[in-house]
């Protein structure tokens, strides 16, 4: 006897999906933003993996090239009243929410002027005042966070939404299931953003589960769900703004499901640090379905050459200043390690 | 002024924290049910709205961690556990979670979130129905944690425990639920300023509680005093983080120690007392060899007997008062 369950199909073919990303009727600012964010993104990690691979960055860093589409593309239809919570690789959600870079980079040289004033690292981001309130590497443990944030915003009743970020590893846990089944019997408005990269550290997903399409478990809780190229921006922008706006009217939870790809190994700099035959031979096939080379296509057919130019100097001067930024901070004093503890630094 | 029992203390803080706060709610398993907590939440459903006092799913870490992120939000969340052993299922979301994120946000994420783990044993539960592991979170840098042994704590430090920044992990125990006493209208407190209390003024030896073995204590310096023995009681209150001041002076005082917990001696909250007030005092500030009651290194049993012969009594401490009296007399100590 066996179980007919749909696949991924072809969003999990790397050649497939590699046309330009459809821009028409987007005006030229819109692109260009959403261009200027995934470059950010982009320039900022091949900086950092710059670093680990110098010794320079010491902290584990998992980098998210490849996939910046997704926190790009959702990350406009967000307000800072709005709760996001991320994982280990988090980098494009802090930044695409807004998150100053050169706190990022202090954060992963565990300086004082980081994020998280040094304590956190690359895999502890925050930035509250764009709606980020914490990332944290315990696969799956901000999934039940974000969904008692999403159960304060209805409460509050002023049309906040939560966001869960996770990776396709993540679903694999059992707090996902169990935070599934709370939205839902909630109906609490927290969306679910699974970023299905297809790996979960070394492991392709045919090793871990009988079936690639993760959206499946959201079906089985009958949370709403898109299973979508998360590579083609246009699509997650447009498919993430409806969503996000009908969860604001009429709480309730969402679950998207994203197909990307990371370039770079689960943590480090290196691109061949996960070994593997079928990743060795995709990877290449991958980075033709780029999801900045694909925009960047479409900008160019619209003659958007020069203003592209531009924005590549703009962001690649940002990264210098902010790697000279974090290289000049200062460290966390070390009698400050106890007055972090508790909130009550006098007396804890 | 009238007497309230423990179980009813708790369901009085409820009340006050939700009826002055509406940023109060409370989360967790059977909370519309007698069954789960006892008499300590009753009602509070329909007074208070079941948008407030949420009875969940039987996802215990999903809920701990809700209750993380609504606290979060600008929420103070009270997040029960009808057992310790049943909050072990969300261990992650209260020590990997909530404890470390202002630490690791550099000081700027507090958590006042409250966990709430009912200690809840006795009646051949077994092991899996028993424990209160104490000492577990005691050991967590970042969670407060708070074990009432008196009606007025059961509900005041509920409160406090509620308007703390901090995540706090409050034990109360159902085999104290009985325990009545006057205990007056609520005054909020500040829980870091909360220190051990005594609760028995004596001269002869110092006997250190908390939570149920507070009660055990003050049964057996009653019995202490019919022979002459006058005792010195004081409860810790709170675990975590540790303020042992005031056993430092009694103990100085008395030059005899026996703490009582009621859990495994193994790496305990008794052995941390005994350490502490050592390295603090000095060997020779001692008249006798400090002791220790704990229960046996073994999980609980269910079978009568076994079960009887498990937990400590007040038989018990009064023998190893009289024990540690006896070892070296202070008169001799004196007259030598």
């Amino acid at each position: 006897m066996t179980v007919a369950l749909d696949n991924l199909g072809s969003l999990v073919d790397p050649l497939a999906h590699r046309e330009p990303v459809a821009i028409d009727g987007l005006s030229d600012v819109a692109t260009l933003r959403w261009f200027r964010s995934m470059l950010t993104v982009r320039l900022a990690e091949e900086a950092i993996a710059g670093m680990v691979e110098s010794g320079e960055a010491r902290c584990p860093c998992h980098l998210g090239i490849g996939q910046e589409a997704v926190a790009v593309g959702l990350a406009e239809h967000l307000r800072p009243t709005d709760r996001c919570f991320g994982a280990h690789r988090s980098h494009s959600h802090y930044l695409a929410l807004g998150g100053s870079l050169k706190e990022l980079v202090a954060e992963v040289l565990g300086k004082v002027t980081g994020c998280s004033r040094g304590y956190g690292g690359s895999m502890h981001l925050r930035a509250p005042q764009v709606g980020l309130l914490g990332t944290v590497p315990i696969v799956g443990a901000t999934v039940p966070i974000a969904t008692g944030a999403a159960l304060a915003a209805k409460l509050d009743g002023r049309g906040d939404i939560a966001v869960s970020f996770l990776g396709d590893g993540a679903t694999e846990e059992g707090v996902f299931h169990e935070s599934l089944n709370l939205a839902a019997s909630m109906s609490l408005p927290v969306l679910f953003v699974i970023e299905n990269n297809l790996y979960s550290s070394h492991l392709h997903i045919s090793l871990r589960q009988p079936n690639d399409r993760v959206a499946r478990f959201a079906e089985a809780h009958a949370i709403e769900t898109a299973v979508l190229d998360g590579n083609d921006i246009g699509i997650v922008s447009s498919v993430t703004g409806e969503v996000v706006e009908g969860m604001r009217s009429q709480p309730r939870p969402f679950l998207i499901e994203a197909v990307t790809y990371r370039w770079r190994g689960h943590v480090g700099h290196r691109e061949d640090m996960d070994v593997g035959v079928e990743r060795t031979d995709n990877l290449p096939a991958w980075k033709m379905r780029d999801p900045i080379g694909r925009l960047e296509v479409s900008m160019n057919e619209r003659g958007l050459q020069e203003q592209i130019a531009t924005i590549r100097d703009s962001v690649a001067e940002e990264v210098v200043e902010a790697l000279e930024f974090a290289r000049s901070s200062e460290y966390p004093p070390l009698d400050d390690l106890l007055t972090t503890v508790y909130s009550n630094s006098e007396r804890p | 002024m009238t007497s309230v029992q423990y179980g009813d203390a708790i369901r009085e803080g409820f009340q006050y924290l939700l009826g002055t706060d509406p940023s109060v709610v409370v989360i967790g398993q059977g909370l519309w049910s007698p069954w789960y907590v006892g008499n300590t939440m009753r009602d509070l459903e329909h007074k208070f709205g079941k948008d407030r006092v949420i009875d969940t799913p039987v996802s215990e870490l999903a809920c701990t961690g809700a209750a993380i992120g609504a606290a979060m939000s600008g929420y103070r969340p009270i997040v029960t556990h009808p057992r310790v052993d049943f909050a072990l299922l969300a261990i992650d979301q209260m020590v990997n979670q909530a404890a470390k994120w202002n630490s690791m946000f550099g000081g700027q994420a507090p958590v006042p979130v409250v966990f709430r783990l009912i200690v809840n044993r006795g009646g051949e539960q077994g092991a899996q129905h028993s424990q209160s592991l104490y000492s577990w979170f005691a050991h967590i840098p970042g969670l407060r944690v708070v074990t009432p042994a008196t009606p007025a704590d059961a509900r005041d430090l509920l409160i406090a425990a509620t308007f703390s920044d901090d995540p706090v992990v409050y034990i109360d125990d159902r085999w104290l639920y009985d325990l009545d006493a006057d205990i007056g209208v609520p005054a909020p407190v500040d829980l870091s300023k909360i220190e051990p209390q005594v609760l028995r003024q004596g001269s002869d030896i110092t006997l250190v509680g908390f939570s149920w073995t507070t009660r055990l204590m003050t049964q057996a310096a009653d019995q202490l005093a019919l022979d002459g023995v006058d005792a010195e009681v004081i409860d810790l209150r709170v675990l975590n983080p540790l303020h042992l001041e005031k056993v430092f002076a009694s103990v100085a005082k008395t030059g005899r120690l026996v703490v009582a917990e009621g859990d495994w001696s193994s790496c305990g909250v008794a052995a941390e007392v005994i350490c502490q007030c050592v390295t603090e005092l000095g060997p020779a500030s001692f008249s006798s060899a400090p002791a220790r009651i704990n229960l046996a290194q073994s999980p609980a049993p269910t079978s009568r007997p076994l079960e009887a012969s498990y937990y400590p009594t007040v038989d018990d401490v009064v023998r190893a008062a009289r024990a540690s009296c006896d070892a070296n007399p202070k008169t001799e100590a004196v007259a030598q």
